[in-house]
């Protein structure tokens, strides 16, 4: 509830912000939702962009209880995404009903492997997890441009961006959410995404090592006290979350474009810390979040055409005054059986 | 020593005095805020607002030192910002330095496109308005002065009694929240600076993301450097070679394709923080609030 007045109170101060742009608050506001829910196809590609921040909003989620910052999972489903598209170029013969059980295995490894590397120098070594994960989405990034136009070049397009995948690995044919948004980019890893959420919660909350997990997040002296080890646990955790962006693969060469195209994601990554913020790391609450800046992220794709001083990056500034209203709002000790009752009173 | 190689030598020596500046700045800057228990994840958005006004003002004015200033006041507006919640609001860290470098990355196209009609770089400048060295020279002073400063002055204690032991500063008088706001906003004017040399001295005018990482290097060369001026001052150094010699392969043919190159800095960065040459201490009270 507070952050939701926090996200409110984020959004209307942007608003008022876009008047310095010489643009009335109110029309940035009706662009904003008419891009992102206005016909079939608008919501189609807002839910394209929920599913991937479900998965950055969950990855940001599982480090955070274990006590640190993914900062890293751009550069985890970046990886991720090169690494499925490159398996379903090279290995076109993989049979049809296991092809993309394949890809998603791949896209888990790779950005588990992003994420171990971190989180073990962490562990091990106690290195600051924030600038390595930062100093790893540096790297995958220059090893994707290599590769894209380099060996995994497209030889009909102009752009900078792989060869199709075989057509094996698409979820196309048994996919009914993509069926439903035709022509959107919307697709099965919407499901998949929402059972992770659901399964995080179970795991997280109903399970023994979710509870060590969240012990070590709150005190990590009392913890290593009652015998839970601190550095497997955050080992493990890393990788997960490594793992969880590195699905953003899924949705985005297996579910929709079945290319890898530079400069895909519109920082998928970093919108997952306000994703997962504004849920209070709550995993179910996440899918809603993640629906908030999904929205946000369509609704501003249509700035550049609907206004004349103000440019997607306006988004940029909507998600960061967004995270620090929301993280001001939730230190704010407001009451609201107070205000329940007040309202009682009154009437 | 032949005519040659001294040449090779002196380039080689400018390219990395040239490399270092912009991460002693803010290496410097990051120091100050982290001894005095604030973590300091915004270097790379207050380098950003820094390289942007600084090439805004100078390129309106014609005057590298006035560009510098705003630079620097940029910076510092940054770093006031992040004071306001993380000292006045109790905020996460973090949390609270990621989402302004966030915003940094949003506000600068805002601006460009206000005042440029383009989505992300300033004009080019005109060589009036640019620095040949000047920064190079501030940099190198104030990473002296500050090594001086920590080593051989009574408020110097303040700052690093905010960061090891908050408590026992504030029982004996002193505020700490006025040590930390004041280390913070130095803080911020430093990475200003770093970022005015960035687009005034190095470039010849503002890019996108043209930071590219440099203040989370800035970050890792003050952890490599255990929080101490001299061993920072050795880290950037460090880091400004590698990026030189980074700039060097690219011209020369090697085989090894461009973009693994670029990658270097970064892995030497991996390296150097996974503490394989001896693990680093951090400030006792880094990131409590008090």
């Amino acid at each position: 509830m507070k952050s939701f007045l926090g996200f409110l109170f984020g959004v209307f101060l942007c608003l008022i912000l876009s008047l310095f742009a010489g643009e009335s608050p109110t029309h940035v506001l009706m662009v904003l939702l008419k891009s992102a829910f206005g016909s079939k196809y608008d919501l189609g590609l807002t839910l394209f962009y929920t599913t991937s921040l479900i998965f950055t909003g969950l990855s940001v989620c599982i480090a955070f209880y274990a006590g640190m910052f993914n900062i890293g999972a751009e550069g985890q489903l970046i990886i991720a995404t090169l690494a499925t598209a490159a398996v379903g170029i090279l290995f076109p013969n993989v049979p049809s009903s296991l092809a993309p059980l394949f890809g998603i295995g791949v896209a888990i490894i790779t950005g588990g492997l992003w994420g171990f590397i971190p989180g073990i120098l962490k562990a091990k070594r106690g290195s600051h997890e924030v600038i390595i994960t930062m100093m790893m989405n540096f790297i995958a990034a220059g090893i994707a441009s290599y590769y894209v136009v380099g060996a995994l070049k497209s030889t009909t397009s102009q752009n900078p961006e792989s060869e199709m995948v075989s057509p094996n690995y698409l979820f196309k044919s048994f996919d009914p959410i993509s069926q439903f948004f035709q022509d959107s980019p919307a697709n099965l890893s919407l499901l998949i995404a929402i059972f992770l959420a659901v399964a995080l919660h179970f795991f997280l909350f109903r399970s023994i090592k979710g509870f060590e997990i969240r012990a070590l997040g709150q005190n990590e002296e009392a913890a290593s006290v009652a015998g839970i080890s601190g550095v497997q646990l955050k080992t493990l955790c890393m990788t997960l979350a490594g793992a969880f962006a590195g699905l953003v693969a899924t949705n985005e060469i297996l579910g929709s474009a079945g290319k890898f195209q530079l400069g895909f994601s519109p920082e998928y990554g970093f919108i997952g810390i306000a994703v997962a913020l504004m849920a209070r790391n709550r995993p179910l609450r996440i899918i809603f979040t993640a629906f908030l800046f999904g929205a946000l992220q369509k609704g501003a794709s249509d700035l550049d055409l609907e206004t004349n001083a103000i440019t997607r990056d306006f988004a940029k500034i909507l998600q960061a005054v967004i995270i620090l209203s929301v993280i001001s709002f939730a230190l704010i000790p407001l009451n609201f059986e107070k205000v329940k009752k007040w309202i009682k009173k009154q009437a | 020593m032949d005519q040659e190689t001294g040449l090779a030598l002196s380039t080689l020596l400018i390219s990395i005095a040239r490399g270092a500046a912009p991460l002693l700045f803010a290496a410097m800057g990051g120091l100050l805020s982290e001894r005095s228990g604030v973590i300091q994840i915004a270097l790379e958005g207050m380098m950003l607002m820094g390289a942007l006004f600084a090439a805004i003002t100078s390129y309106f004015t014609g005057s590298p030192w006035l560009g510098f200033a705003a630079g620097s006041l940029a910076g510092l507006i940054m770093a006031g910002l992040k004071s306001f919640f993380v000292l006045k609001l109790r905020t996460d860290q973090i949390v609270t330095g990621t989402a302004i470098n966030i915003l940094a990355v949003g506000i600068a196209p805002f601006i460009t496109k206000i005042l440029f009609q383009s989505t992300g770089s300033t004009p080019n400048l005109p060589i009036e308005a640019r620095f040949v060295y000047a920064p190079l020279v501030i940099s190198f002073l104030l990473s002296g002065g500050l090594m001086y400063w920590f080593s051989q002055t009574r408020s110097s204690l303040w700052v690093q009694f905010a960061g090891e032991a908050p408590q026992a500063l504030q029982a004996s008088g002193i505020s700490v929240g006025k040590v930390r706001l004041f280390s913070l906003l130095t803080c911020g004017l430093f990475a200003g600076m770093g970022g005015a040399t960035l687009s005034l001295c190095l470039a010849s005018a503002y890019s996108p993301n043209m930071t590219a990482g440099r203040g989370f290097m800035a970050l890792a060369a003050l952890i490599f450097g255990r929080w101490r001026p001299l061993p920072t001052f050795f880290a950037c150094l460090l880091f400004a070679l590698t990026d030189a010699i980074q700039i060097r392969l690219q011209g020369a043919t090697t085989g090894i394709p461009v973009q693994f190159i670029q990658i270097l800095p970064y892995l030497i960065t991996i390296i150097a923080l996974a503490g394989f040459f001896g693990r680093s201490q951090a400030p006792k009270g880094l990131g409590q609030h008090i």
